[in-house]
C-alpha cells in the first residue's frame, strides 16, 4: 500500500512536470496583479455568467498582446483578478483595465491592409483643403477624413501582427482608424451611432429566407433593445442608399473591426441578420464577441500590485528557512516525547510532505495552480495539525496499553478509537478550508486551498501509511517487549503487570493499575498471577524501582486543593 | 524528564494525579473575563491599526537598498507629489517601505523612476501598489462572511457527531473566546492589520474548533455511561477527560507552535512586515489561547451547560446525595471535588480475577 503510494507520487511528479517545482504565484514571483470590481451602479446585473464573458474578453486581449502565462480568474462572485507575471508594459495594463467597448461606426473609407505609401504631395494638399465647419452626417468623408486620419491610415499596417491587437477604443465623436480582426483591410471609420450596449442579443444560426426555408448558410442574428432599434433604423435607412464603401458599418470590439457588413436594406424592427461565408466556429465567435459588446457591466481597479521578484523570493527563502527550522524542532521534540515512535512520526511528517509537494507540483502542472505566500503559511499550520493525528493515536494506544492490554491488542484498540476522533476533528478542519475557499477573496483563497489539501493528505498518510507501519512495528519484538527506547515500555507507561508476551514467555509482573475510570484500581494479587516464581518477583521489583514507579498499594487520590483530603505518601509524584 | 513527563501522564490517565479544572471553573470564567475585557479595552484605544489595504493608497517596496535613509524616501516622492506626505518604514535589513494616498498611474510610474535613481536600484527590485479603500473591507465582509457561514455549519457537524447542541455551543463560545483575546493582542502589537492577518484570524477558527473537537471526543467518551452508574458525576466524569488529553494537548500544541513561532522570529527580526508575520502573530496567539480555552474554557462550559440538562441534574444530585450518605464524617462533599470515597470501592474489595470479564480474541 505504502510502497505503491509512494511509487505513484513518485511517478506523478517525474512524469507530471518537468521542473519538479510547483509554479509559484505572483507575490513569490513577482508581477502585477489588478483586481477589478464591478463599477456599483453594475452591481446589480452581475451574474456568473457576465463575468465569464468579461474574463473571456480580458483573456483575449491580454493573450493577442502576447504576455504569456497570465493568469484571470474571477473570485468571489463579482470580481476579476488579473495576474501577469513578470514586468508588463503599460500597454498591457491598459489593455486589462478597459472594459470591453463595442461600437458601431459607419465605415468611410475602406483599404487593404497594407501600407500605403503617403504622397507627400497629395498629403499637402490634402492639408491646404479648407475643413467643413460641421459634419453633414456621420458619414460624411469630406468632414471626418483630415489630413492626419489619412496619413495615419496611410501609414496603418494591418498585416503586421502587432497593429491587429486591438487597444483602447477612439474617441466617439472622432473618425478612427482601425484594422480588421483578421488583418484583411483597414478602414476609416465615422464616429459612433450605437454604442455595444444597445445589442439586446446575438446568436448564430441557419439562415432563413423571407418564407422561413433554410438557406443552409451560418448566419449571426443580432436583436437590438428599444433603444437601440430606432437608431439601427436611421443607419440602415441611410447606408442602403449609399454607394460602397459608405454602405457597410463596421463592428468595432477594442478598437479593432470584427465585423463590417453592407446594408441591403432598411431595418425597421431592430433584428438583423448578418451573412456571409461563415462557418458554424466563425458565426458562433462573432455571435459571442457580439454579446460581449452589449455586456451591461464595466469594471474599476479595486487594486493593483507590482510586486518585485527580489522581494518575493526573499519572502519565501526566509518562510521555508523558518518552516524547516521549525520542522527540525518538531523532529526533536517529537523523538524526546515518543523515544523511537518519534521516528513514526518524523517518518509519517516527511510522508506527508513529499505527497503534499507532489499533489501541488501535479496541480500546477494540470491545473495551473500557483504557491502563493499565504498558501505556504497554510502548509506550515499544517505540520501542527497532522502531526496532532499523530500524537492523538499514539496517546491512544499508550492509553490502552496503561489499561494492560498487549501491544499488538492496544494498537488496534487504540486506533479504533483514534480514527473517530481524527475524523471528526479533520472534517471540521475541511470544512474549514472549503467555506474559506468559496468565499474568499485573493490570498485567503490559496491559503484555505493548502489547508484543505493539507487536511485530505493527513488523512490518507494516517490511514495509509502511519497506522499500517505501527501495526507492522507492533510485531517486532524491540516494540512489542516494551524496549526502553521504544516509547512503548509499559514498565514507563505505569503497567508493569503480568502479561503473557508469547512463546511462553511472561513479561514483568508487578501490579495492575486499570485506568479506564480511576474507581477501577485495584490490588495487586500475587497469589495465582501466573505462577510466578521468586527470583522473577524480584526482578520485577527491581525492574518497578529502576523504572521509578511508586508504590502502589494506596488507594490513588487527586490534587485537589481541599487540604482536607490528605495525600498518601508517594502519590505525588 | 521525559520519564518524569509520561509518569505524570500515567497519573493523569489513572486519575491517581488529577488536576480539579471542572471544579474550578469559576477561577477560569474569571481569568478569561479579565482577558476579553482587557482586549475589548485594547480594541478601543489603541485599537487595530489599519494597514493600507483597508485606507487605499498607494505603496511601495524598494528591496536591497544600500542606505535606509528615510528621508531620501520622502524627498523623492515630494519631489513628485509635493503635497504628499508619504509614511516610510524600514523592512527587514534593506527594504523600505513607502506607503502614500492615491497616485495616479503615471505619478506611481514617476516614482517608481525617481526611487531608483535615489536609491541607486533597478527598477526590477520595486513594488508598487496602488490599493482601492474597498479593497480591504471587502477581504474582511467575505471574511465575516465566511465566519457565518462557518459557525452555522460546524454548529450542524458538532451537534450531529456529539449529538448534543450543548457540545457545539461551547465549543462556538471558545472560539469567540479565541478570537476575542488574538485581536486584542494583535491590537496591543499594534502592527497593520493586513489581508494577511485577516487569514490569521479565519485560521484561527479552524484551529481553536479542531483542538475543541479533540478533546470533547475523550470528554463523550468518558460520559458517554454516566447515567447508567452512580459513582461519579458528570462533572467529575468530564474533568477525568480533559487530565486524560492533557498530555495530548501540551504535545500537540507544543508542535504546532514549533514552527509557529519560528516563523514569527524570522518574520518579526529579519524579514519585517510583511505576510508571513502577520500571519504568524495571529496564529500564534491564536493557537496558545486555542489550546488553552478547549481545556479551560470549553470543557466547563460544555458541563455547565450539560448540568441544565434535568437528567444530568438530578444524576448529580444523586451521586452526591448518596456520598454525604457515606462519607465517613459525614460532612457534604462539594460538586466537582473529585474525592472517591463511596464505600464500595475500597480497593482489594473486588471478587476475584473469577468475577472478570473473559476479554474475546487476544
Amino acid at each position: 500500500m505504502v510502497v505503491a503510494l509512494f511509487a505513484s507520487i513518485l511517478a506523478g511528479t517525474r512524469w507530471g512536470d518537468a521542473s519538479l517545482t510547483p509554479n509559484l504565484a505572483l507575490d513569490l514571483e513577482g508581477g502585477t496583479q489588478v483586481i477589478l470590481e464591478p463599477v456599483p451602479e453594475a452591481k446589480g446585473d452581475v451574474t456568473a455568467e457576465t463575468i465569464n464573458q468579461a474574463i473571456a474578453v480580458i483573456r483575449q486581449r491580454v493573450d493577442a498582446s502576447g504576455v504569456a502565462e497570465a493568469e484571470i480568474t474571477s473570485q468571489g462572485g463579482d470580481k476579476i483578478v488579473v495576474a501577469l507575471p513578470g514586468n508588463p508594459s503599460e500597454e498591457t495594463l491598459d489593455l486589462v483595465r478597459t472594459s470591453a467597448q463595442m461600437e458601431f461606426r459607419p465605415v468611410l473609407v475602406m483599404g487593404a491592409a497594407a501600407a500605403t505609401p503617403t504622397d507627400p504631395a497629395a498629403a499637402a494638399a490634402a492639408a491646404a483643403q479648407p475643413t467643413k465647419e460641421a459634419p453633414d452626417g456621420p458619414s460624411d468623408v469630406a468632414y471626418y477624413v483630415t489630413p492626419e486620419v489619412q496619413a495615419e491610415f496611410d501609414a496603418l499596417d494591418c498585416t503586421l501582427p502587432e497593429n491587429r491587437t486591438g487597444g483602447v477604443p477612439g474617441d466617439p465623436d472622432e473618425a478612427f482608424v482601425a484594422c480588421d480582426q483578421e488583418g484583411l483591410a483597414k478602414f476609416i471609420l465615422g464616429p459612433v451611432e450605437i454604442p455595444g450596449a444597445d445589442i439586446k442579443s446575438a446568436t448564430s444560426g441557419m439562415g432563413s429566407t423571407s418564407t422561413g426555408a433554410s438557406t443552409g448558410q451560418w448566419v449571426v442574428n443580432l436583436e437590438f433593445t428599444g433603444e437601440g432599434t430606432p437608431k439601427f433604423t436611421e443607419v440602415t435607412t441611410r447606408l442602403a442608399s449609399s454607394a460602397a464603401p459608405l454602405n457597410q458599418f463596421a463592428v468595432v470590439l477594442d478598437a479593432l473591426v470584427i465585423s463590417a457588413p453592407s446594408v441591403n436594406e432598411v431595418i425597421p424592427n431592430g433584428q438583423a441578420q448578418i451573412s456571409g461565408s461563415f462557418t458554424r466556429e466563425s458565426a458562433e465567435t462573432l455571435a459571442n464577441q457580439l454579446n460581449f459588446g452589449s455586456l451591461p457591466i464595466s469594471f474599476e481597479e479595486q487594486s493593483v500590485q507590482q510586486i518585485s521578484a527580489t522581494l518575493g523570493s526573499e519572502q519565501l527563502q526566509k518562510g521555508l528557512l523558518a518552516g524547516v527550522f521549525g520542522l527540525l524542532l518538531v523532529v526533536v521534540y517529537s523523538l524526546f516525547q515518543y523515544r523511537a515512535l518519534g521516528m513514526v512520526t518524523v517518518a509519517s511528517l516527511l510522508v506527508a510532505a513529499v505527497v503534499t509537494y507532489g499533489i501541488i507540483t501535479f496541480l500546477s502542472w494540470v491545473q495551473g495552480y500557483r504557491l502563493s505566500l499565504p498558501g505556504v503559511a497554510g502548509l506550515i499550520v499544517a505540520i501542527g495539525i497532522t502531526a496532532d493525528s499523530f500524537i492523538v493515536y499514539f496517546e491512544r494506544i499508550r492509553d490502552e496499553l496503561r489499561d494492560g492490554r498487549p501491544l499488538g491488542a492496544a494498537i488496534d484498540k487504540g486506533w479504533e478509537r483514534a480514527r473517530r476522533t481524527i475524523l471528526a476533528s479533520d472534517a471540521v478542519n475541511f470544512t474549514a478550508a472549503v467555506v474559506l475557499y468559496l468565499l474568499a477573496v485573493g490570498g485567503v483563497r490559496g491559503f484555505a486551498f493548502t489547508l484543505g489539501l493539507t487536511t485530505l493528505v493527513d488523512l490518507l498518510v494516517v490511514f495509509l501509511f502511519t497506522h499500517p507501519v505501527m501495526v507492522l512495528l507492533g510485531r517486532t519484538r524491540f516494540f512489542a517487549e516494551g524496549h526502553p527506547a521504544s516509547g512503548l515500555d509499559p514498565r514507563r507507561l505505569g503497567v508493569d503487570t503480568v502479561r503473557y508476551a508469547g512463546r511462553g514467555r511472561v513479561a514483568a509482573p508487578g501490579q495492575q493499575t486499570k485506568g479506564a475510570s480511576p474507581s477501577d484500581v485495584r490490588e495487586p494479587v500475587a497469589v495465582g498471577s501466573g505462577g510466578m516464581t521468586i527470583a522473577e518477583r524480584r526482578a520485577a521489583a527491581r525492574a518497578a524501582e529502576a523504572a521509578s514507579v511508586p508504590p502502589h498499594d494506596d488507594p490513588p487520590t487527586t490534587v485537589t486543593d481541599d487540604p482536607a483530603a490528605g495525600r498518601p505518601e508517594g502519590s505525588d509524584r | 524528564m521525559a520519564t518524569g513527563f509520561a509518569q505524570w501522564g500515567n497519573d493523569l490517565y489513572t486519575g491517581r494525579r488529577s488536576y480539579d479544572i471542572v471544579g474550578r471553573r469559576r477561577t477560569w470564567y474569571l481569568i478569561s473575563a479579565i482577558l476579553i475585557a482587557i482586549s475589548a479595552v485594547l480594541l478601543v484605544k489603541p485599537g487595530l491599526n489599519p494597514g493600507i489595504e483597508f485606507r487605499g493608497g498607494s505603496e511601495f517596496v524598494v528591496s536591497g537598498v544600500d542606505t535606509t535613509d528615510q528621508q531620501l524616501a520622502i524627498d523623492t516622492v515630494q519631489a513628485i507629489a509635493p503635497e504628499e506626505s508619504p509614511r516610510v518604514t524600514t523592512v527587514g535589513g534593506d527594504s523600505l517601505r513607502i506607503q502614500t494616498a492615491q497616485l495616479t498611474s503615471d505619478e506611481v510610474e514617476e516614482v517608481t523612476g525617481s526611487l531608483a535613481a535615489a536609491f541607486d536600484v533597478d527598477g526590477s527590485q520595486i513594488t508598487s501598489a496602488f490599493i482601492g479603500p474597498s479593497w480591504g473591507q471587502d477581504v474582511s465582509e467575505k471574511a465575516v462572511t465566511g465566519l457565518l457561514v462557518f459557525l452555522v455549519f460546524v454548529s450542524l457537524v458538532m451537534t450531529v457527531y456529539f449529538r448534543n447542541w450543548r457540545m457545539a455551543a461551547a465549543a462556538i463560545l471558545a472560539l469567540f473566546h479565541d478570537l476575542i483575546i488574538t485581536v486584542g493582542v494583535y491590537a496591543a502589537v499594534g502592527w497593520e492589520v493586513t489581508p494577511a492577518t485577516v487569514i490569521g484570524f479565519l485560521t484561527i477558527l479552524g484551529y481553536s474548533i479542531y483542538d475543541t473537537v479533540v478533546v470533547f471526543d475523550k470528554v463523550r467518551e468518558n460520559t458517554a455511561d454516566t447515567l447508567e452508574q452512580t459513582r461519579f458525576t458528570y462533572a467529575e466524569k468530564a474533568n477525568l477527560a480533559v487530565n486524560q488529553t492533557l498530555v495530548r494537548s501540551i504535545n500537540t500544541s507544543v508542535v504546532a507552535l514549533l514552527p509557529v513561532t519560528s516563523i514569527l522570529v524570522v518574520g518579526a527580526f529579519i524579514l519585517g512586515a510583511g505576510t508571513l508575520r502577520d500571519i504568524a502573530l495571529a496564529l500564534f496567539v491564536g493557537m496558545f489561547v486555542g489550546t488553552f480555552s478547549s481545556i479551560f474554557i470549553a470543557t466547563p462550559l460544555e458541563v455547565t451547560l450539560r448540568e441544565r440538562e434535568p437528567r444530568i441534574r438530578e444524576h448529580t444530585a444523586k451521586v452526591l446525595a448518596a456520598r454525604a450518605g457515606t462519607a465517613v464524617d459525614g460532612a457534604p462533599v462539594p460538586a466537582g471535588s473529585v474525592a472517591r470515597a463511596a464505600a464500595a470501592l475500597r480497593p482489594g474489595g473486588h471478587l476475584g480475577q473469577g468475577a472478570q470479564p473473559r476479554r474475546k480474541g487476544r
